[in-house]
């Protein structure tokens, strides 16, 4: 395990302890992912940007501090993959969009400060659905990203380029985003861990907004543990973000050894419509199977409003969107269309910068917004909206968390869904609704199917209940072996 | 009385004297380098997020304490999706549905000191947008430092019938706004401005007439000039049909008094209204409305009440002082000073001398070289004649050049008026004996004449003579 | 399918320009995910609030203490055309600010 090649095997929590304890530096760390990535990286098209000169200063600097004697932090020397859509400090933001193909960001995000601070190394941008909208990482204006369990499919999305970092091991942790399953999905469709936090859970500030009170940051890891870490360094309070929650951040590392003995887990009904692959299905009844295995009680619990889960999430995301997205206008620091006057340029720069699921979004977000549609689209939206949140404050009266599929199929070919209008967004009826009642979820790899295309578990809980998620993907993780499987790339 | 009723409505936006912006912490100063103010929120940067600033919503409240509105409990932001390059997140962040406050009043008063309430629908908080200015080559240039300085956006009800009346309520607006501290409402630096609407109806008809908004008022007078050509206008189109009134918004061309339509080349404005996503919604305790209301200064009205009241001032006078809340607070002292002071005779030297003074812009009344006491000082000399009216004036501008107090003045100055009955008398004497033809015409029932009798004492005594004394010796000693 | 001015006039507010093609597809796809959304007319909604927020106000505010701007250079520095340290638009069709 210690030699340099198998370096990108270990976890983050390995290498941070030894990168702290001054074992291995951050450079040979950091080399030792970069050198996965080159080999890796030219048949899967995670990246945007990786740049290694980048990269290495950053490492250097952490080991010129470790030898001046001071004292590391949590993510010492851990290379740490950021979907492009997190603003950092002098690298490039495009959020995948051509309109914002020349943009640098003169400020970090809140959570990259925190990664900073936290001596991790930020270790290039990763690709993306174009302003997270998709669930394939197709919609990109830059490149496809491919499943590294099967090249000829999609890896998810929005979050696809992050999932597909660590599912390769071309770095051990990635942030993503999630609007409506953009980190759950493709960490299902790649077979690593992915948490969609509690909203509030973790400052936005930072982040391009595409729906404002659905968004939330969350990490990619391949274990437990390892997101565990992500997570404990991300949480927490933000007074430039009003939507961060004051609530302590918990120990998520002492969750994790916790077991499910007694925990009352919840299955929901409406988890496994017709609409689920069967091998999805079987493989979910053999998580709860193993859950029940290890001490769990498990009942039938429903949300009556899943299937509202869709038109709600279009409605709500896209109106917010429609109005979030008005800032990229080629006035202040977009790219600008050749315009004779300023109607011109905004039409253009607005035409030509945007593709086309993008336009579709916020089109039908004007339109649900507009004068004589906002009671019949949004309002009605917002409130089934609130039912949903109700069914799951029922449910969690009588349980503890909930287990489900995280996307009713496995990753599909390239290009099967992008281009038709509602199977991409069918995609996500099972993840959208966490996001809708702000709640947490996690997905965690439970299985492959007959194909060898990875097969995640989703987990909820009430808002907060990370340590609840984390404890039982960590009891999980250790009755099985999936997580430790690794892609073929 | 006319045949058409005048209806107008104000819509007056004040920028709020906080030391940051609404929702982000860049400091604000009119006349900054461009975009020098300006931060990843208020530049609209991918990611950049709003936090609001509190203090502005306590000065909205306060505002809505000393109008006596309603303060809601509970109150949220929304966005008012529009494009333009003075905004550069594509929407600004307003209140639409769920104003912080309703209802409350201004009342105005006229020149015969009847008052009329004109009542104020709501007011709410909204960002301010950034600068265009544009460029006779072609184009404008936008600098956004004005971006997210937070406004009060003040809507009266459509209560007023004249321009004399949106002028009369702009003032008392402005006054309170003032005494309250929440803005320095200066139109010239833009951190007062007004929008006006106006229709004119046949008098009784319940229904308003055509509405024109009109914009682009620079000032409280053309406010009232802009009004006055609306009204006209309107009149006219009504009385002779000379043209046909449509609901538009006009602008207001300063040089010419007259208004024109604007171009617009848009479909009408759908603003998309929606909750703010990114600020969650607002409650406000009632123990924070309190406690605001506790720190609430005596307000304009209830001042010139009580200068009227309390020191038997004409209204007119009381509304002179209250201009300023401190230079009513230097008279009160000057009153309090000596007791023996008529309040009128303070009044008249603080309405005049004090704010011709002040007017000239070289001295504040927080810093004025004459103390409130001082000037009682000189007022009471008057009083008791050591010096006439006429020195009095030169006191006061020796006292303002030196800082020294009256009696020191008139001492270095020579300014004492002789009122020492003995001294004057062989003054008076004097002159009697010199001006025989005025002595005759006195006593001939010619009162005017003791005039040339005064003038010689005052010659004799080199202006010195008091005025009063002299004459009641004339009389004594013609009377002998 | 939607009536193709509705997306016209909802292209025409969002600033948007359309390809024919893509003009085609957004009639098509739009016309489909809003006969998606009927479904919710199903949902009685009678005194339901609304959530626009999915958690409770944390009623966030900040001291009203300033922070230093950002340099001027770094908040121009993606500008795509400016004149000194202010931005420059092209004229407004037809005049008038």
């Amino acid at each position: 395990m210690s030699s340099v090649d198998a370096l990108h095997r270990e976890s983050a929590v390995d290498l941070a302890r030894a990168c702290a304890a001054g074992e291995r530096s951050a450079r040979s760390i950091a080399d030792a992912f970069l050198a996965r990535a080159a080999s890796v990286e030219p048949g899967l098209d995670a990246f945007l940007e990786l740049d290694a000169a980048r990269v290495r200063a950053q490492a250097d600097a952490i080991d010129a501090r470790r030898d001046r004697g001071e004292t590391l932090g949590p993510l010492a020397g851990v290379p740490v993959a950021i979907k492009d859509l997190i603003a950092e400090r002098d690298a490039p933001l495009t959020c995948g969009s051509r309109i914002l193909e020349n943009y640098v960001s003169p400020y970090d995000a809140h959570v990259i400060e925190r990664l900073r601070a936290a001596d991790a190394v930020l270790f290039g941008r990763t690709n993306l659905d174009e302003f997270a909208m998709g669930s394939t990482t197709e919609t990109s204006a830059f490149k496809v990203t491919k499943n590294p369990w099967d090249p000829a499919r999609f890896p998810g999305g929005s979050s696809g380029g992050s999932a597909v970092a660590v599912a390769a091991r071309m770095a051990p942790l990635a942030l993503g985003t999630e609007t409506g399953g953009s980190i759950r999905q493709p960490a299902s469709l790649c077979g690593v861990y992915g948490l969609k936090t509690t909203y509030g859970r973790v400052s936005r500030y930072g982040a391009a907004a595409y729906a404002s009170s659905l968004d939330q940051i969350g990490p990619f890891a391949t274990s437990a543990a390892d997101l565990a870490l992500l997570l404990g360094v991300i949480a927490g309070r933000d007074t430039r973000d009003s939507t961060s929650a004051d609530e302590p951040v918990p120990d998520y590392a002492a969750s994790l050894g916790q077991g499910v003995e007694g925990l009352r887990i919840g299955v929901p009904r409406e988890f496994f419509g017709d609409g689920v692959d069967p091998e999805v299905r079987a493989t979910v009844e053999r998580a709860i199977e193993t859950l029940r295995g290890l001490g769990a009680e498990t009942r039938d619990v429903s949300l009556p409003h899943t299937e509202y889960g869709i038109p709600v999430y279009y409605l709500v995301a896209t109106s917010e969107a429609s109005s979030n997205l008005a800032r990229y206008d080629g006035v202040h620091y977009t790219t600008r269309a050749d315009a004779p006057d300023l109607e011109h340029l905004y039409t253009r720069s607005r035409g030509d910068g945007f593709g086309l699921e993008v336009k579709k979004r916020i089109m039908l977000g004007t339109f649900a917004l507009s004068a004589g549609y906002y009671d019949a689209y949004y309002k009605k939206a917002q409130q089934v909206r609130t039912l949903i949140r109700r069914d799951f404050d029922a449910a969690f009266a009588d349980v503890d968390v909930l287990v489900g599929p995280v996307a009713p199929a496995p990753a599909a070919p390239l290009g099967a869904v992008v281009d038709d209008a509602l199977a991409m967004y069918m995609m996500d009826v099972l993840t959208v609704t966490a996001n809708l009642a702000g709640i947490c979820a996690l997905s965690c790899p439970a299985g492959f199917t007959e194909g060898r295309l990875p097969i995640g578990v989703q987990l909820l809980a009430p808002p907060f209940a990370e340590p609840t998620l984390l404890r039982t993907a960590a009891a999980f993780e250790a009755a099985t072996d999936y997580s430790r499987e690794e892609p073929i790339a | 009385m006319s045949a058409w009723e005048t209806i107008i409505g104000l819509e007056v936006h004040v920028q709020l004297d906080t030391a940051t912006k609404l929702f982000c912490r860049c400091a604000y100063e009119y006349g900054g380098q461009p975009n020098t103010q300006t931060c990843p929120v208020c530049l609209a940067l991918p990611g950049a997020l709003p936090v609001l600033n509190r203090e502005a919503l306590r000065l909205g409240i306060r505002t809505a304490l000393a109008v006596g509105a309603d303060v809601a409990t509970h109150t949220k932001f929304d966005r008012k999706n529009y494009f333009y390059p003075d905004l550069p997140k594509g929407y600004q962040i307003s209140q639409f549905d769920e104003p912080f406050c309703s209802g409350g009043a201004i009342t105005i008063e006229f020149k015969d000191g009847s008052t009329k309430r004109i009542g104020i629908t709501r007011i709410h908080l909204e960002e301010d947008a950034g600068k265009s200015t544009h460029r006779d080559t072609g184009g404008s240039v936008v600098d956004l430092n004005r971006c997210g300085v937070p406004l009060l956006e003040i809507v009266s009800e459509p209560d007023m019938r004249s321009p004399e009346e949106a002028y009369r309520y702009l003032t008392a607006l402005k006054l309170t706004l003032r005494y309250i501290g929440v803005s320095d409402c200066d139109m010239e630096k833009g951190s007062l401005r007004c929008d006006a609407n106006v229709s004119v109806r046949p008098r009784g008809q319940e229904a308003f007439g055509t509405k024109v908004e009109i914009k682009n008022l620079n000032s409280f007078r053309n406010v009232q000039r802009a009004l006055e050509f609306e009204v006209a206008r309107h009149t006219a189109a009504l009385e002779h049909g000379s043209e046909e009134i449509v609901q538009q918004t006009r602008l207001f061309d300063a040089t010419t008094g007259e208004t024109r339509p604007m171009r617009s080349k848009e479909q009408a404005h759908d603003y998309r209204y929606f909750p703010e996503p990114d600020v969650p919604p607002v409650t406000i305790a009632g123990d924070e409305v309190e406690a605001i209301g506790a720190t609430l200064p005596e307000l304009p009205r209830a001042k010139v009440d009580r200068l009227a009241t309390a020191h038997g001032l004409p209204r007119y006078d009381g509304w002179v002082l209250a201009e300023e809340p401190s230079v009513a607070d230097y008279f009160e002292e000057a009153v309090a000073a000596d007791a023996a002071n008529d309040p009128k005779a303070v009044s008249n030297w603080v309405t005049n001398e004090v704010k011709r003074v002040l007017n000239e812009g070289t001295h504040t009344i927080d810093a004025f070289p004459i103390p409130s006491g001082a000037l009682s000082g000189l007022i009471a000399m008057q009083r008791d004649g050591a010096v006439s009216a006429t020195q009095a004036k030169e006191v006061f501008q020796g006292m303002l050049e030196t800082g020294d107090d009256a009696p020191t003045v008139a001492k270095a100055r020579g300014l004492e008026q002789l009122s020492d009955t003995d001294a004057l008398e062989t003054a008076v004497r004097a002159a009697i004996d010199a001006c025989p033809k005025a002595v005759a015409d006195v006593r001939a029932g010619k009162e005017k004449a003791k005039g040339a009798i005064v003038g010689h004492v005052m010659k004799q005594t080199r202006g010195k003579a008091n005025p009063g004394v002299v004459q009641q010796l004339i009389d004594r000693v013609l009377a002998e | 399918m939607v009536d193709p001015s509705v997306v016209d006039s909802v292209a025409a507010l969002a600033r948007l320009d359309l390809d024919p093609a893509q003009r085609e597809r957004l009639i098509s796809d739009l016309g489909k995910i809003l006969a998606h959304i009927e479904m919710l007319d199903r949902v009685d909604t009678t005194d339901v609030p609304i959530t626009s927020h999915p958690l409770d106000a944390t009623d966030v505010d900040a001291a009203d203490e300033p922070i230093a701007s950002l340099p001027v250079a770094e908040g121009l520095r993606n500008a795509p055309d400016r004149e000194g340290d202010l931005f420059r638009v092209p004229p407004v069709l037809g005049g008038d600010g």
